[in-house]
């Protein structure tokens, strides 16, 4: 790990004042459970640190008629711990619930959540995002790819998006709110996340010069509060999913008025799955019906030569987050 | 002199009770110091270049800039230019400086120039293991191929493996060393304080004399900490260099890498029986890697002594960090593929494995009335003769039940170890041996061995343990441990007494033979009403304390140890048919180990093998990258172990009758960690119809078998 300067000022002005037009020049330090433990590894070796914590306005969860905004240092145990949230957004509840360390839910928020690395571990091994050899031929297509992408894979990225709340944040249409000093700009979260194409690029289109200060979710009315995310994970305790699932769905007469279908850990980014949605839309939710749609979310699934499992996976974490969320409203 | 024996258990006021742990409070108050919680005045911390290589030659190393860097206060070359490194992660050069984080930026600052060789990291296709795999002769028991031909046989034949594992130490290794003029005094992170004063001294070229080790607490070893390591060199290299105290601790990633594994095994294995289930014959084709070394040949058939045989074992080099003992070496990895090939006959047959293993109990020899015994008070506790079902025909739904089981055993008679029991004029009384508690229970049974002698509370017994200068009480491994130190105890203890006794017989007007120790007093037999409280008796003493010396073995003296342990283990799973992931609901084990001085702390090493077990089954492997050559999962978060949450309901059962009391003390640390895998995996054949042949048992491959069908 490289020395860095560390600061941490409590205003947002200030913070973003801070950092600089590269990542090199700084870093936002949230929980910091992905930061600093990327710095040790020397994958990351930002010249300052900008502690975002005593910042208080980027804290809290407010409740207005129109959206729910849920500031980005609220933690993954505090979602858990909110008993509005919980009824309105329960998909939100199950994502986080799947973290099942009580120390990373208690310091990792919910802005680093989002913005947290892949997991690749290649990259983790410092082969780079897009994990090369020194003759820069890809290592994953051929190497252990059994965590890998199966969608959204043709290269030059193979990893998968590692965090557990986009799926369920995308599905029910939140936004994330940027803020570069001067103003501020909502940016849908499907749009947030990018598929790299090159060294240069990050999986995210957040600037070295900006911060994540609110996550913005719609309010939903009563009677529509039908979401539920499905993570496959081998183990009970702390694991990361194999692949996931979530689901948002707006009833009327006890069929499919609209539904998001969002994947998780399959691709570089979260999966929406449109498909999947066509097939559910003015249906009534069945068992039938739920296995179809996890078919079709997958029927583009590009497998590499050890992942064609998680195929399989996502096929039944959408079966099981659609009749989840549809108890929900039962 | 006094009969030297155990204490019958209606007589018997400690032993064989159920005593929680003497140090368990200090554990869970952060009292008891680590090495890893050493700190010396004036200490440094050293850090280790590693070759991030499987194979090459270092062509040249530059250390001048890691030496420059302010705070460094030296290097030390491990393995110079000229030298082929072997696996990724070996050392290559230390340095020490005033804190970590100098330490780590001097590593990095470390010029070497390497050429890359061609590796071999990966074994299971050995196909690809070229000249790289080293076949050992033939083994021929009667003669198999009469007994597979024959008309009536029914044979099955399956391929089952189980991949490399490492320790997962919680403390790695480790050492502190400092020297005063040409002495040295390390503080090691080892199952072998006193081993490591000789190999120390030979490295070092001083004489044994000048080593002192000392350890109080060990977090973890499971076999792979007896050494004193490259890096325990290393770091006292460094230490003399500066003339400071220098502290050097393996990080994760090297711990997962180069601190040991326990070695792979992958067999094709046919076995045969006659149509009533009689085993008859086997044959197997196996391999293993244990690194360069090329590993371990599990015993096989495992326990079943299969009337013929045929043995073909080929043991494969690869660059990756050495093997060093397991948990019970070699066994898991035999009774695998054995309890898994008679599973599958037992399918193949459409029997109950339980009636199956019961017919042929026979094939166990000596120990099979207690395996018979055994498997039925495991079959009563997990109910498996209601509960058990033929393949795949549990449950409806997606998530399937199914149950399985496995039989082990394992030697653990007492080591050679030498004890100082003094009783001084207070009444307190010390116990001195130079061994060392890696979590075992170790401290508790010393003290309950002494207290019961002596007819004193624990609180009264002080004890010396993990230091050189004590009495040689041996390294812990082998489950050798309990029987060596517990022997040794008692009868330096039963010695210390009847010189207590003779010190003190007149003034109660008697000769010792007719004294005993009881709940605290010493009192004439016969006569209660006659005798001192403890207190009184040691303080007629006067100042001089009695001290005597106990050691194991002593043939004049009782065989207070024997060998041979076994148990049976069964587990219930169930499986996600649609993701492939099994949980395992409950464990049964039941267990032997002679005579137990500690029901509980002996039913925790039960306890925490079954979860050990859980791990190396469903979780844990070494995932080596063939293109790079590089362990890609060298930490913990994609090298799983079973949490909490994955520990299911578990019942131990530990098998004590006047049998086992005759025995003696035996070993019981690795026996349980032997059964997990098969029991499990069987019950996975069990619930689902399929065999997933190799640990472990991810969703990936439960989902590969399932689509592949097979033996239903
Ligand atoms: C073993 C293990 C298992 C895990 N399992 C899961 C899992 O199953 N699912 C899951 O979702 N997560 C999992 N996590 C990850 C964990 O949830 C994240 O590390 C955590 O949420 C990150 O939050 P943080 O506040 O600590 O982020 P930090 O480490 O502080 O930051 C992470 C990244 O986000 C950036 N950042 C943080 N906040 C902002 C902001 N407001 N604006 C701009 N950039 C910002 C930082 O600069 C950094 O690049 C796991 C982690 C580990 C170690």
């Amino acid at each position: 790990m490289q020395a860095f300067e560390y600061a941490a000022p409590s205003i947002k002005q200030q913070a973003v004042a801070l950092l600089g037009n590269t990542w090199e020049d700084a870093a936002v330090f949230a929980g910091g459970t992905d930061l600093i433990s990327s710095m040790k590894d020397n994958l990351l070796a930002p010249k300052r640190l900008v502690d975002i914590k005593g910042i208080k306005e980027l804290g809290g969860i407010d409740f207005t008629p129109a959206a729910v905004r849920i500031g980005a240092l609220v933690t993954l145990e505090q979602l858990l711990a909110h008993p509005r949230l919980g009824r309105e957004y329960p998909g939100i509840i199950d994502a986080a619930a799947g973290v099942t360390s009580p120390q990373l839910r208690s310091r990792g928020t919910i802005a680093g959540d989002l913005c947290q690395r892949p997991r690749c571990w290649y990259y983790r091994a410092g082969f780079g995002l897009l994990a090369k050899d020194k003759d820069g031929k890809p290592l994953v297509p051929n190497g252990e790819n059994r965590y890998h992408a199966i969608l959204g894979n043709q290269g030059p990225a193979y990893f998968v998006n590692p965090s557990s709340l986009a799926p369920v944040l995308i599905a029910i249409g939140a936004k994330v709110r940027l803020y570069n000093g001067s103003s501020s700009r909502d940016v849908p979260l499907e749009q947030f996340f990018v598929t790299p194409k090159s060294d240069a690029e990050r999986e995210n289109v957040l600037k070295p010069n900006e911060i994540v200060t609110d996550i913005i979710i719609p309010a939903i009315p009563a009677g529509e509060r039908l979401s539920a995310t499905y993570e496959v994970r081998q183990k009970e305790a702390l694991d990361w999913p194999l692949a996931a699932a979530a689901v948002a769905l707006r009833m009327n007469g006890g069929r499919v008025q609209s539904a998001r279908v969002v994947l998780g850990h399959v691709a570089p980014v979260p999966w929406g799955a449109p498909d999947a949605e066509k097939v559910l839309t003015g249906k009534r939710i069945t068992a039938d019906l739920a296995i179809e749609a996890g078919k079709e979310s997958v029927h583009q699934a590009n497998p590499l030569s050890k992942n064609a499992y998680k195929v399989q996976l996502a096929r039944v974490a959408v079966k099981r987050a659609l009749l989840r969320a549809a108890q929900g409203g039962a | 002199m006094p009969d030297y024996n155990w204490p019958e258990p209606d007589s018997a006021a400690l032993v064989g009770k159920r005593i929680s742990r003497v140090d368990g409070p200090a554990k869970v108050t952060g009292t008891a110091k680590y090495t890893y919680d050493v700190t010396r005045p004036g200490m440094l911390y050293a850090k280790v270049l590693r070759s991030p290589y499987a194979h090459c030659r270092i062509v040249s190393i530059d250390v001048s800039a890691a030496e420059k860097l302010p705070g460094v206060e030296a290097v030390y070359v491990v393995q110079g230019a000229g030298t082929e490194i072997h696996w990724q992660g070996d050392d290559i050069a230390a340095v020490a400086a005033v804190d970590e984080q100098t330490a780590e930026d001097a590593v990095q600052n470390i010029k070497v120039q390497y050429k890359q060789l061609a590796h071999l990291v990966q074994e299971e296709d050995l196909s690809k293991a070229g000249d790289r795999a080293k076949p050992a002769a033939e083994q021929v028991v009667g003669n198999p191929d009469e007994a597979f031909a024959a008309a009536e046989a029914v044979t099955v034949e399956g391929y089952y493996g189980t991949s490399v594992v490492t320790h997962c130490c919680l403390e790695s290794h480790g050492f502190v060393a400092e020297w005063e003029g040409d002495t040295l005094t390390v503080y090691p992170s080892t199952q072998a304080v006193e081993r490591l004063t000789g190999q120390f001294a030979e490295a070092l070229k001083i004489p044994a004399t000048n080593v002192h080790t000392m350890m109080q607490y060990v977090g973890g070893g499971f076999g792979s900490k007896f050494a004193v390591d490259r890096w325990g060199i290393a770091a006292a290299h460094l230490a003399k260099q500066t003339g400071k105290p220098v502290k050097l601790m393996l990080e994760r990633a090297p711990e997962q890498m180069v601190a040991g594994n326990r070695p792979s095994v992958y067999a094709k294995v046919k076995i045969a029986a006659k149509p009533d289930g009689t085993l008859t014959a086997w044959e197997s084709d196996s391999w293993s890697t244990g690194g360069m070394g090329g590993g371990g040949s599990p015993p096989m058939p495992y326990i079943w002594n299969f009337p013929h045989q045929r043995k073909r074992h080929t043991a494969v080099s690869i660059n990756a960090g050495s093997a060093r003992a397991w948990r019970a070496p070699n066994h898991p990895q035999g009774c695998y593929v054995t309890m898994c090939s008679i599973e599958d006959l037992a399918a193949k047959l459409k029997m109950d494995p339980l009636d199956l293993v019961l017919k042929n109990i026979a094939l166990t020899g000596e120990r099979s009335e207690l395996y018979r015994q055994e498997l039925l008070k495991a079959a009563e506790l997990m109910e498996w003769k209601r509960r058990w079902h033929p393949r795949a025909q549990g449950s409806p739904g997606p998530v399937k039940q199914g149950l399985g089981l496995a039989l082990h055993t394992w030697a653990g008679r007492g080591h050679a170890a030498e004890c100082r029991i003094t009783i001084h004029p207070d009444g307190y009384v010390e116990v001195s041996t130079c061994t060392q508690d890696i979590g075992t229970g170790t401290r508790t049974v010393i003290a309950i061995v002494a207290a019961e002698t002596l007819g004193v509370p624990m609180e009264m017994v002080k004890l010396n343990i993990g230091d050189n200068h004590l009495p040689p009480g041996g390294s812990s491994g082998g489950s050798t441990t309990v029987g060596g130190v517990s022997s040794s105890t008692r009868r330096a203890a039963m010695d210390a007494r009847e010189q207590l006794f003779a010190r003190i017989a007149s003034g109660l007007g008697t000769t010792a033979e007719n004294l005993e120790t009881v709940n605290g007093t010493v009192r004439v037999k016969n006569d209660p009403s006659k005798g001192f409280t403890w207190k009184q008796a040691a303080a007629k003493l006067g100042v001089n304390p009695v001290s005597a010396m106990g050691k194991n073995p002593d043939e004049a003296k009782g065989a207070l140890t024997s060998s041979g342990v076994g148990g049976v283990q069964m587990a219930d799973v169930s499986v996600d048919t649609e993701t492939g992931v099994v949980r395992v609901n409950k464990m049964v084990a039941v267990q032997d180990c002679g005579l137990i001085v500690d029901m509980k702390t002996a039913e925790s090493q039960v306890y925490g093998a079954m979860i050990m077990g859980i791990g190396y089954t469903l979780f844990e492997e070494r995932v080596m990258d063939e293109i790079t050559g590089r362990m890609l999962n060298p930490n913990m978060e994609f090298y799983k172990l079973a949490g909490l949450a994955d520990t299911p309901e578990m019942v131990v059962h530990m098998w004590t009758d006047a049998e086992q009391q005759k025995r003696g003390v035996i070993g019981l640390g690795e026996p349980p960690t032997i059964s997990p895998g098969a029991a499990i995996a069987n019950a996975v054949a069990n619930a689902t119809g399929v065999r997933v042949p190799t640990l472990p048992l991810t969703p990936d491959k439960v989902l590969a078998a399932l689509e592949k069908g097979g033996l239903a």
